[in-house]
């Protein structure tokens, strides 16, 4: 029989370099069926693991396979048979049988619904040509050019776009315009590096990430590790190093 | 012997000036040399005769409202002491027709003991359900609460018994009992009256809570906009634990069970379990996703049973006396009685607790006398801000989860507000938003910030601004909201919206049929 051990170590090897979108895990084998196709996974891995281990790409922000799963973002919604609504696919372990779709039209409303609220607080400027997660997930659910011309959303009130842009830290840069406030890098600074610089502050549509008590970065608890920038999946902090003539916000407008 | 004189000490009679009346009847006691002593009592429910004080006469107990402090002595001089024939006086308390037509089984003792007394509780029938439970075992009082139907009376209706089976079948330890009591919907006022009125009840729920499912540690998490039932559950831990009923084994039983309080930081959200539990852990108060259940992995990642403070008072009842007297009330799959509370524009706001079954119109209408301003009811949301609005040709539905669900809406915590026909819906419909953009907790897309774009959508629909574009994409955003919402914060704020919208599309500048 083969153990979760084996079977994650299979997974591992046939998947290098692809973000399984949760940690491994290493229970018994489960098997499911994505998209009609059996698809077997140690127990305790979530459906978007059983999926990415399937071959089958399902769009996200919130996830990744080096932090715990958190369910912010809610573009990973799946159906799945015998369940109320649209569960998270990054938040839902695997069950024996359980009988997932990760595409529907209604699925597919549903996550552009989600991202075009992204989108309503994103600089429009820096779509064209971005290579971040982020605007891959644009392009999965067909919105790689942004909101449509005469979208509602268009003529948002309120928005970050001339947010905190800190670029105290030597080494990289947070521009609050572009953060779309998944907590990967607050996650990251507490699971990955143990170092709990950064945490998110205020509520609601006024949550943003901070560092240690609303400090610059550099005055901040954080040790420039850099685990926070490789997690970003939406540039807002980048390294410095990429803009070589200095950081411009390309437009200080709204979208 | 002195006679007893009850002065109401809930926040809503402190409110009315209750203090007042007790420091001028004080003054009269003690000027007059009257042989009688002051107690603060609880609330009985009826809003509009507060402060409303009761005299003791040969253990019949007359009630006099609204009073005021200018009115104490006129009614010393009546004769309050006896039993006056005052204009304020209203007769004997229980004869009060709109407290005798109640069917008072969870708020019992609200109103009628001195919630500071343990000894008074006792003697109305407090603690018998515990020693009941310890006669028959853990097991047959969980299967009486699931014999009783009881179901979560926060909001969510979740069967009792199964939350409690779960968490007793759960093997890790130690286990927790939380009473939320982080009552946050506008117009609900329920849990309040309970810890203010009757704490040794939630006391002694929590400890039989604890004894079902093996439990060491309990919490009452209270909000902090609620000082006095702060006050009074401390109170009664305190007496409780001087007592026995607190601590290590417990009235001889081998029980080890203490409850402390938590207070909350003024966060809405802190009343979904998930954030209650990371504020408790002291985080912030952040919505976990589900699974895994709080029952399996709730405070510290134990077992925990997380119950609203009515759901648990309404336990003792089903203890000492067992499932079916419970069950006995009620309709179809709401068994029982719920504790619904009346408010907004209403003439008789207050306190109604009835078996499931009675309509909305006798509420509103028989109850509560229609509106306060004498102008006919234009809506009304029951349910809680998150709850949907009802047209009066709606009222006619039973209070039953499953009838109000079949009519689009939603029975939540038992609160129910009142409009007349000079609310503009519209309105309504962005403060729901507007709620809801400013209790997210930030945590899930849709509620952070899709509540503030509902917010702007339903301004420019209002200033007629693209009017149909913009009603089109709040559709679209309801739908988002409902369906992608990590919580029911986000999930259930398109009720209030979509309902606004069907039912009065004209104070949305719409054509009817229009949504």
């Amino acid at each position: 029989m083969m153990t979760g051990r084996m079977i994650w170590n299979e997974v591992r090897g046939l998947r290098e370099g692809i973000d399984l979108g949760t940690p491994p895990r290493d229970g018994q084998p489960v098997t499911l069926s994505i998209n009609g196709v059996d698809t077997t996974v140690p127990a305790g891995s979530s459906v978007l693991l059983a999926a990415t281990h399937a071959g089958v790409t399902v769009p996200k922000l919130c996830a990744t396979d080096t932090l715990e799963c958190f369910g912010s973002c809610r573009v990973c919604l799946v159906e799945i048979d015998g369940r109320r609504g649209y569960p998270a696919s990054c938040t839902t372990p695997v069950e024996p049988g359980l009988v997932v779709r990760t595409s529907s039209d209604q699925l597919t409303r549903l996550r552009r619904g989600m991202v075009e609220l992204y989108l309503s607080d994103y600089p429009e400027a820096d779509l064209v040509g971005g290579w971040s997660e982020f605007h891959t997930t644009l392009e999965q659910v067909g919105l790689a050019d942004g909101l449509p011309a005469d979208h509602p959303y268009r003529h948002a009130e309120h928005h970050h776009q001339q947010g905190v842009l800190d670029e105290s830290n030597p080494y990289f840069l947070f521009d609050q315009a572009k953060c779309i406030v998944c907590s990967r890098c607050v996650r990251a600074c507490e699971e990955i590096q143990g170092t709990f610089a950064l945490t998110i502050d205020g509520r609601g549509f006024s949550s943003r990430i901070v560092a240690s008590q609303n400090e610059s970065f550099l005055s901040s608890e954080c040790v420039s590790c850099g685990a926070c920038v490789q997690a970003c999946p939406s540039d807002a902090l980048i390294e410095k190093s990429l803009f070589p003539e200095g950081y411009h916000r390309a437009d200080s407008g709204q979208a | 012997m002195s006679v007893r004189i009850f002065v109401p000490g809930d926040a809503l009679s402190l409110a009315l000036g209750a203090d007042d009346v007790a420091v001028a009847l004080t003054a009269e006691i003690v000027a007059r040399g009257l042989d009688a002593q002051l107690v603060r009592n609880g609330s009985r429910g009826l809003f509009w005769l507060e402060p409303m004080i009761e005299v003791e006469v040969d253990s019949v107990r007359h009630a006099y409202g609204p009073v005021t402090a200018d009115d104490v002595a006129a009614l010393v001089d009546a004769g309050l002491l006896t039993v006056s024939a005052h204009a304020l006086a209203l007769g004997p308390t229980e004869q009060i027709p709109a407290l005798a037509a109640q069917t008072r089984i969870t708020f019992e003792r609200v109103g009628v003991v001195d919630p500071r007394s343990l000894d008074d509780y006792v003697a109305h029938g407090g603690y018998a359900g515990l020693r009941r439970a310890f006669e028959v075992g853990a097991e047959q009082i969980l299967a009486d609460v699931e014999v009783s139907g009881l179901r979560g009376r926060g909001g969510a209706a979740f069967p009792t018994g199964i939350k409690w089976r779960t968490v007793a079948a759960a093997t890790a330890t130690p286990k927790y009992v939380v009473a939320n009591a982080d009552e946050g919907d506008s117009g609900t006022f329920s849990d309040r009256m309970v810890m203010e009125g009757d704490p040794f009840c939630l006391v002694e729920a929590m400890t039989i809570a604890a004894f079902v499912v093996g439990a060491t540690h309990g919490i009452v998490y209270i909000r902090s906009e609620y000082p006095q039932a702060i006050d009074m559950m401390r109170a009664a831990l305190d007496t409780a634990r001087a007592a026995g009923w607190l601590g290590p084994d417990i009235a001889g039983s081998a029980l080890s069970f203490d409850v402390e309080v938590r207070v909350g930081a003024g966060a809405y959200i802190c009343g979904e379990e998930t954030s209650m539990l990371e504020s408790i852990e002291g985080k912030r108060g952040m919505v976990r996703p589900k699974p895994p259940l709080p029952a399996i992995e709730g405070l510290y990642g134990k077992p925990t049973v997380v119950n609203n403070v009515v759901t648990l008072a309404s336990v003792p009842f089903i203890a000492a006396g067992g499932g079916d007297a419970y069950a006995a009330h009620g309709v179809g799959r709401s068994k029982g009685t719920l504790p619904v509370q009346l408010a907004g524009n209403i003439a008789r706001g207050g306190l109604v607790e009835m078996p499931f079954g009675v309509t909305l119109r006798e509420l509103i209408d028989e109850w509560g006398g229609g509106t306060r301003s004498g102008r006919p009811v234009r809506a009304v949301q029951v349910g809680g801000p998150l709850g949907a609005y009802l047209a009066p040709h709606q009222l006619d539905i039973a209070l039953d989860y499953e009838a109000i669900a079949a009519a689009g809406g939603l029975l939540g915590h038992g609160g129910i507000v009142v409009f007349d026909d000079t609310v503009d819906m519209a309105h309504m419909a962005k403060f729901a938003m507007s709620f809801c953009a400013t209790e997210s907790c930030g945590k899930c897309t849709p509620c952070r910030v899709g509540s503030t774009r509902g917010v702007e959508l339903i301004e420019r629909i209002q200033v007629g601004v693209r009017r149909e574009a913009n009603h089109a994409q709040l559709l679209e955003l309801c739908d988002v909201l409902e369906h992608g919402s990590l919580c029911a914060l986000g999930g259930l704020t398109p009720m209030p919206v979509r309902s606004a919208m069907t039912l009065f599309p004209e104070d949305f500048g719409l054509a009817p049929g229009g949504a």
